[in-house]
């Protein structure tokens, strides 16, 4: 043990996230024990009782590493990017939600009055006939409370501050991790800032475990549950929709070794600006029918063509929010 | 202010910019709003262009290619064609009107059908108004 060597400063962060990214960092299990042994963790909230106030009293670029998972969807979650942002020497962006706007980015189909409208006076089992709405200002007799503002549009970790590296996934490969923070650790050369880093550069299709054929012809799409998948011919070619061709290889085929098609959670391979419109391209590479009718018929099996193409990414994508 | 709308047209250059090019040369009259863009062929159009040029302010989005049987390389007309119906489902999915993407074939001697498609649809945009797309994709909060 090199007693000299100072600890890394290590942070972990969850702004609008499930929780999920955070367990993901503890599935390292056993490896946990190597981690503290090269780091000190300095701020994790869902583990350590530190306060952001303690953040706030921090050097600038005090910690050498941060974690930031979750999307940003309102003004607390800002702070906070901003904040680790000048505290942190790496930022990471952790995570679908942070990389490409996530789970919490589908909220972008709907506006911040639909929403609210949604969730605290139209859902069945809400009572509140005052129809109240949180506010970001509340003046009671001992004083102001507030409440973080919420925000119209979700975005991503890089739509708010400068992101020095992103890790995908949803959450990401704990294996990956560990490669990456190995390599920060190591002090091993990093690539340039900017990067995805711990995932591949080909796109799931090029190296998948399923079989393909050159003759991709389908008259009928299904949803998974709908067929009998035979467990080893390629998903698209069995007519189940698959996010593969528009998304990037480094997942180690969680789904597809589950029997389930991607759902594009590590988002676009390089050079894709777009992953939807990528998948519209493979899809309609694919249909066998060339009748206006036909292909109308064929495409009523695509049932929600933004959802299941942008279920990651909507906030990171050319038209990133529904149109208002 | 009165508004005039910004029309891109993608053209397969066998067909549909050669009609598009009789029209001019026949001296026919149609409106100066069109943006043409030259492509080998409709089966190049990819949706991505589409998106990008309604995000850089186009109101609405022509697309002509080969009449069915005539692509020049054989198939390429249909594949657009079936692109262009997903890509409608999508873009009427994000609130954007379908009838600001269209799709029609045009072939090299139609040059009269390609001056009255651009006039009946640089009415329909007009009626339409400002596409809110740019505007939309502006604003983040
Ligand atoms: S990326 Fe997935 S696992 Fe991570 S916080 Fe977002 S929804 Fe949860
Ligand atoms: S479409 Fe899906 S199943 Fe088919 S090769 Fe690509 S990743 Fe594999
Ligand atoms: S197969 Fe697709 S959806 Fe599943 S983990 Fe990998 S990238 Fe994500
Ligand atoms: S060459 Fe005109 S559509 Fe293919």
């Amino acid at each position: 043990m090199e007693e000299s060597k100072p600890k890394l400063k290590l942070a972990i962060y969850w702004a609008s996230a499930c929780g999920g990214c955070c367990v993901s960092v503890l599935d390292v299990h056993e490896k946990l024990f190597d981690v503290i042994a090269a780091a000190d963790l300095v701020f994790w909230p869902i583990a350590l009782d530190i306060k952001y106030k303690d953040v706030e009293g921090m050097p600038d670029k005090h910690i050498d590493l941060t974690l930031f998972n979750g999307a940003v969807r309102n003004s607390e979650n800002e702070h906070m990017a901003k904040l680790l942002r000048a505290k942190s020497k790496i930022l990471v962006a952790y995570g679908s939600c942070s990389h490409l706007g996530g789970i919490p980015g589908l909220a972008n189909f709907s506006t911040k009055e639909e929403l609210l409208r949604r969730v605290f006076i139209e859902t069945e089992s809400v009572i509140n006939p005052d129809k109240v709405l949180p506010l970001p200002e509340y003046e009671v007799k001992e004083g102001i409370l507030n409440l973080p503002e919420f925000y119209n549009d979700v975005r991503s970790l890089s739509q708010v501050t400068e992101v020095d590296y992103f890790i995908p996934g949803c959450p990401p490969q704990t294996e990956r991790l560990l490669e990456v923070f190995t390599a920060i650790v190591t002090g091993a050369e990093l690539p340039p800032k900017g990067s995805v880093i711990g995932a591949d550069i080909k796109t799931q299709c090029d190296e998948c475990i399923r079989n393909k054929s050159e003759n991709k012809r389908i008259k009928k799409f299904y949803r998974p549950w709908e067929i009998e998948d035979d467990g080893v011919s390629c998903f698209m070619e069995q007519g189940v929709i698959c996010m593969g061709p528009a998304t990037r290889a480094g997942c180690g085929y969680r789904c597809i070794k589950g029997n389930a098609p991607c759902r594009g959670c590590y988002g676009p391979p390089p050079g894709v600006a777009d992953p939807g419109a990528k998948m519209m391209s493979a899809i309609a590479g694919i249909i066998d029918e060339k009748e206006p009718e036909e292909i109308r018929r064929v495409l009523e099996d695509v049932v929600d063509p933004a959802g299941s193409f942008y279920r990651f990414s909507l906030p990171v994508s050319l038209i990133r929010r529904k149109l208002v | 202010m009165e508004f005039k709308p910004r029309i891109v047209a993608f053209l397969c250059n066998w067909c549909s910019y050669t009609g598009a090019d009789l029209a001019g040369t026949s001296r026919m009259e149609y409106k100066a709003n069109v943006r043409a863009i030259r492509v080998m062929c409709s089966g190049r159009i990819e949706p991505t262009f589409v998106l990008k040029a309604f995000i850089n302010g186009a109101d609405g989005v022509l697309v002509c290619g080969c009449h069915p049987g005539d692509c020049h390389y054989q198939e390429g007309n249909y594949r657009c064609l079936r692109r262009f119906l997903l890509l409608q489902k999508y873009t009427k999915q994000m609130g954007l009107e379908t009838e600001r993407l269209k799709l029609e074939w045009i072939s090299a001697s139609e040059g009269k059908q390609f001056a009255e498609l651009v006039n009946s649809f640089t009415e329909t945009i007009t009626e339409l108004g400002p596409c809110k797309i740019k505007e939309t994709m502006k604003v983040l909060m």
